[in-house]
């Protein structure tokens, strides 16, 4: 077997990959289904109508699609200049730390500034956590792989200790939580009773000036250079070191942007549970969506259409939710398997 | 201080060193072969992960325990097939796939132990296997108690350094599998199989993350619950690169985290008042980072390490 | 190895390709190849770049499949598409870019391959002594135990033949074995290889240089666009013969019109650093000056400090009278440093990357390209496709916005000269510029350089090839070791004494 490497590569098969990936992982998953002795076509429908089969179940998807978006979008911008970004769940719970910190009361500011204050803040946060690791890449060559990985623990254990100390809810009968957010810093419902909130215009908005910024800009091209050939590109009169952190910041941004929106948006307060691994799904999605920022929106909702789905699937049958991330982990490596056969043409020799 | 020194010297101090290294060191081996032979394998979080569930539950159902760790390392095994059928043969994004498989079978794990067990409510337990004395050796002062009672699978991945070093310096396989991560063209040109090699290592180094998932639920705790791996995987391969990509070395390092997170859990008793145990808690992952960093500028990784291999291709 | 009586000579044949044909898309890369090698016989392939030669050389070693044809060794058909299988039949290939593994041991990268996988051990001592033994045979010197990576690329070279003959190849496949060696070590090779087919070894030589291929070998093969044009005794045949079969056409000599150099443009001084000793040199506008040097000798740290890849440790730099304070390959650029890279598709373009923005490079970032921190594509994309027309850049549709990749490489390296040579550079630093190109592109890139003399440009020509130099310089210097020797006019040049610079006579130590 030998691969060939195609001249030219069609737009419509560039979209079809992730739909065939998408149908693929169904049709491999739905071994498990018939595992534990359910339907496998009654647990597809119940899975279709849980995702979408309703005005409630729609909003649901759009609301489980937010986090997916800004996370993907976190993780595509620093895979698209090869940064490699596995630390966007850390950067999610950095951003919801940092809105804790500033919006539940401890700190005075004047309300109608409050949210944007948080929201810059979860920027930050996530922007310097990512920072960390890339400037350890580009002064020490650590690789950044296994920093931002281990990263994610590290923050995940400063947040359990800020839940059970300094920053308890005293009010919380106990349970590890930080006190809501005011009021002031509550992201508004788009659409009454749902819980769909304008996380979701802030997230689109993202990915359209994520999308204008990288085809217009010349800090686009920066990127697009450093990632395709860094040393081609440092030879072209590119700063190298400097692209990668400034990706780290707009990349690890967005994933603490996440963090801000689910906060302020839909929980009201940060647990330790506020991401159920929202920064790891962000790889699929950054990756099911070729790392094209619009292409990154329609992933996520995809993808949250099938952790809604499967959520309500599991009601009706018992079958497990984890089967979702079972699902969504399948369609990551059957993508893989579909961009390869899209770049090249097998041949059998 | 004094207190420290009581802990280090104490002997249950070094049986828990042992006992934390074993998995790293499992894992640590097993990453090592897949990276030796130019393969990086970051689906080691989640292979771990279903080792340690499938060997539990196998061992649930009434196998033996050694039947267990095989079902492990059987399907540690497979999911190696799966990891080099990606990135050997289709010349995939390693850190894509790795972060794929991990994703995949950490969830793979939990749906089946869900699916498996529906109804409990705490997880159920079962016989883990038992320190083996050494006869004879068991009875030295100190090492006895250290070093020489210790379950079989410590044995095993003590054992399997120096057969690792042997065949890996030693053995026309080990040179062809460090070829192959050295220089996969040069090694082509000279008849060795690439995609053979590649993919027999990625399955062993797989099947033995899974041997070490499996230490975990069969000796080191003995139940699986969520979370059961967390992080080790990852630090797994920070030793690696921390090791220089010598089993040797590898040992070394296994022992140094494994002792440092030994250590952590006594400070904890002495210190923990005045310092909350999430800190304590974040050593590993913390000082993993500190490790890479010192080792960063001298680290001479194998030099075809993710570049994928694509014979009789025309550039 | 059997030594075999040299009387055998043309009695037996060692290698046998029949018909061999193979198609790359649109290029038909072999065409019905038909060539003998006797026991005990060296025969020449010569043939410009793009000939076929290192096609066939692949088919031959299993690298690649022929679509037609078949390869007989000893008589007897050689399975094609293994290189297990060309290994076994007695093939050995020394390839023209060795494929040895650097951390590896010289003893590690023979013994690879020759043990069944399986077995349990390693007879190292054995192979050690049986390669010591090899060695001292062919008088060829090598450390076995000392890390590839420390070796010269000759000694590499050495490694390279004796592995495969560790391996007991009968017959030697050399591609361009001298590309990378200075003129005493192509004697030793040489010597070698005539040693090795009197003790009844037959040796295939790939080469472009007819020099070499008159002194060694005892039969040519010239291969043309694909095609075997000529198939002779060395003995009967004169360089011009052989030259005018290769090229199939004469190629207008080039013009080299005589002109006053101007004022200094770039100074080094002392320079030392990255594998460079006190590198002095100064380049005067309107002159060509030529680095002779075999590859590995600090031409890389040399082109690096020029372009603001690297800071020097010791020394200092001028550009135009400037003293250089900051090392950036951006502030060079910006300076009207124009630099054409040895490694096209590593270094200078960026293969997966657009036209437009591979033309565009570091300029984006001024007037009339960017605005507001914007790209303006449509000023790009028109003054990109004007470049590119000018620059005779085929291969792309016409389209901008094609990715690099798709272009030949001669294709390429005109985009490489569109960006470089657009806003008329004070100084060019030009490392390999016609390397791998064929007898077109080569002759376009010289002229595009004799005219960015013309025009005022100071240049800096570093090459292996001391043709290219003796035509287009007008002073050649030699870079040894790091250091440079004090460049000499043309005239006074000759191949002999620059060769014996490039072995490192008159160095210090």
């Amino acid at each position: 077997m030998r691969l060939e490497l195609r001249p030219h590569i069609p737009v419509w098969l560039t979209l079809l990959a992730p739909l065939l990936a998408v149908t693929l992982a169904l049709l491999s998953c739905s071994v498990l289904i018939l595992w534990t002795g359910s339907p496998v076509v009654t647990a597809y429908g119940a899975l279709i109508q849980g995702a979408v089969g309703s005005g409630f179940a729609l909003t649901e998807t759009l609301t489980r699609a937010i986090p997916l978006m800004l996370t993907g979008l976190g993780v595509a911008v620093c895979f698209q200049a090869k940064l490699w970004n596995i630390g966007a769940e850390g950067q999610f719970y950095a951003g919801a730390l940092a809105a804790t910190l500033l919006g539940t009361g401890g700190v005075p500011v004047p309300e109608p500034l409050l949210l944007p204050l948080l929201l810059l803040a979860g920027w930050m946060a996530g922007g310097l956590l990512l920072w960390i690791p890339a400037w350890l890449k580009t002064q020490l060559q650590v690789d950044e792989v296994v920093t931002t990985l281990l990263l994610n623990f590290v923050v995940l254990l400063l947040v359990s200790y800020l839940l059970e100390g300094p920053l308890r809810d005293p009010l919380a009968l106990g349970w590890p939580q930080a006190a809501p957010v005011l009021e002031a810093a509550v992201l508004p419902k788009l659409i009454p009773r749902s819980r769909l909130h304008a996380g979701l215009i802030l997230a689109v908005v993202a990915a359209l000036a994520v999308w204008g910024w990288q085809r217009l800009t010349i800090w686009g091209f920066e990127m697009r250079a450093v990632g395709a050939n860094p040393v081609a590109a440092r030879f072209f009169g590119i700063p190298v070191p400097q692209v990668i952190l400034y990706t780290s910041l707009v990349g690890g941004g967005l994933a603490g942007l996440a963090g801000v929106c689910e906060l302020t948006g839909l929980k009201g307060y940060l647990t330790l549970d506020l991401s159920p691994g929202f920064g790891y799904t962000g790889i699929v999605v950054a990756m099911l969506g070729q790392l094209h920022p619009l292409g990154v929106v329609a992933a996520a909702i995809f993808v949250a259409g099938i952790y809604v789905g499967a959520d309500s699937m599991g009601r009706v049958l018992g079958v497990s939710s984890y089967l979702a991330d079972v699902m969504v982990a399948a369609a990551l490596l059957w993508l893989l398997v579909c961009l390869c056969l899209i770049r090249y043409r097998l041949r059998w020799e | 201080m004094f207190e420290v020194w009581g802990v280090v010297t104490a002997a249950s101090f070094w049986v828990a060193t042992l006992r934390i290294g074993t998995p790293l060191l499992l894992g640590t081996l097993g990453e090592l072969l897949c990276e030796r032979a130019g393969v990086l394998n970051l689906g080691i979080e989640g292979i771990m992960t279903l080792g340690a569930m499938a060997g539990w539950l196998v061992v649930y159902q009434g196998a033996d325990l050694w039947t267990g760790v095989a079902c492990a390392a059987l399907l540690g095994a497979g999911l190696g097939l799966l990891h080099s059928l990606l990135t050997v043969r289709l010349g995939v994004s390693q850190h894509v796939t790795g972060i794929g498989i991990t994703l995949l079978s950490t969830n793979l794990a939990y749906f089946v132990y869900r699916m498996a067990l529906p109804q409990v409510t705490s997880p159920p337990k079962i016989t883990p296997f038992s320190p083996w004395p050494v006869p004879g050796l068991s009875q030295l002062p100190w090492l006895g108690e250290t070093l020489f009672t210790q379950p079989p699978l410590t044995y095993l991945s003590l054992l399997l350094v120096p057969t690792m070093a042997y065949v890996l310096y030693r053995t026309p396989l080990g040179l062809a599998l460090r070829m192959v991560g050295e220089n996969p063209a040069a090694a082509y040109a000279q008849g060795i199989p690439v995609y053979g090699v590649r993919t027999g290592a990625v399955m062993v180094g797989s099947a033995l993350m899974a041997m070490a998932g499996a230490f975990l639920t069969l000796s080191a705790f003995d139940a699986f619950f969520f979370n059961i791996v967390n992080g080790r995987g990852w630090i797994c391969i920070a030793l690696v690169i921390f090791a220089g990509w010598d089993p040797w070395r590898a040992l070394g390092g296994a022992l140094l985290f494994g002792g440092l997170d030994a250590l952590q859990v006594r400070l904890q008793q002495i210190w923990g008042r005045q310092i909350p145990y999430q800190f304590f808690l974040m050593l590993p992952y913390g000082l993993s980072i500190v490790a890479l960093v010192l080792v960063a500028r001298h680290a001479k990784a194998p030099r075809a390490l993710l570049i994928p291999f694509r014979a009789r291709e025309r550039v | 190895m059997n030594p075999s009586p040299r009387s055998e000579l043309g009695s037996e044949l060692a290698l046998q390709v029949q018909g061999i044909s193979k198609r790359f898309g649109e290029l038909l890369a072999n065409d019905r190849i038909d060539l003998t090698v006797k026991v005990g016989e060296i025969v020449a392939i010569l043939g410009e770049n793009g000939a076929g030669k290192t096609t066939l050389m692949n088919i031959l070693f299993g690298h690649y499949l022929p679509d037609q044809g078949q390869v007989r060794v000893f008589g007897q058909p050689l399975t094609l598409g293994s290189p297990a299988a060309a290994l076994a039949a007695g093939l050995g290939m020394v390839h023209q870019h060795v494929l040895l593994a650097e951390n590896l041991s010289v003893l590690d990268n023979v013994i690879l391959g020759t043990e069944p996988l399986w077995q349990l051990w390693s007879a190292r001592a054995q192979a050690r002594s049986k390669l010591m033994h090899l060695a001292t045979e062919l008088g060829l010197d090598i450390p076995a135990d000392a890390l590839v990576g420390s070796l010269s690329v000759g000694e590499r070279q050495r490694v390279e033949i004796l592995k495969v003959l560790y391996r007991g190849a009968r017959i030697l496949i050399l591609d361009e074995p001298t590309a990378v060696l200075t003129p005493p070590e192509v004697e030793q090779l040489f010597a070698t290889l005539r040693r090795m087919v009197e003790r009844g070894l037959s040796i295939l030589l790939i080469s472009h240089k007819l020099q070499e291929v008159m002194a060694v070998s005892d039969r040519v093969v010239v291969l043309r666009q694909g095609r075997v044009v000529l198939s002779t005794p060395t003995a009967t045949t004169t360089t011009t013969a052989l030259a005018a079969a290769m090229v199939g056409h004469q190629i207008p000599a080039l013009v080299r019109d005589p002109q006053g150099r101007g004022e200094v443009v770039l100074e080094l001084q002392g320079v030392s650093g990255g594998g460079l000793r006190e590198v002095s040199l100064r380049v005067h506008r309107g002159e060509i000056v030529g680095i002779a040097g075999v590859a590995g000798n600090g031409q890389t740290a040399l082109v690096d400090v020029l372009c603001g890849g690297r800071r020097p440790e010791q020394g200092g730099m001028r550009l135009a009278g400037q003293v250089l304070r900051f090392w950036t390959p951006q502030l060079l650029i910006q300076k009207g440093v124009a630099r054409i890279p040895e490694d096209r598709q590593g270094t200078g373009l960026i293969g997966s990357l657009s036209l437009w923005e591979n033309w565009l490079g570091g300029r984006y970032r001024e007037q009339p390209f960017c605005r507001w921190g914007l790209l303006r594509r449509q000023v790009i994309e028109q003054q990109a496709a004007a470049a590119l027309a000018r620059f005779e850049v085929r291969g792309h549709q016409g389209s901008v916005r094609a990715p690099a990749q798709v272009l030949s490489g001669g294709n390429q390296q005109k985009v490489i000269l569109a960006r470089e040579l657009f806003r008329d550079p004070q100084l060019i630093v030009a490392h390999q510029p016609t390397q791998g190109l064929d007898v077109g592109a080569v002759a376009y890139v010289h002229g595009q350089l004799l005219a960015a003399r013309q025009g005022g440009a100071g240049i800096l020509l570093i090459s292996e090839d001391l043709d290219e130099l003796l035509s287009l310089a007008d002073r050649i210097g030699v870079l040894y070791r790091g250091r440079l020797s004090e460049p000499i006019a043309r005239e006074q040049a000759t191949r002999t004494a620059l060769g014996l610079q490039m072995a490192g006579q008159g160095y210090a130590s």
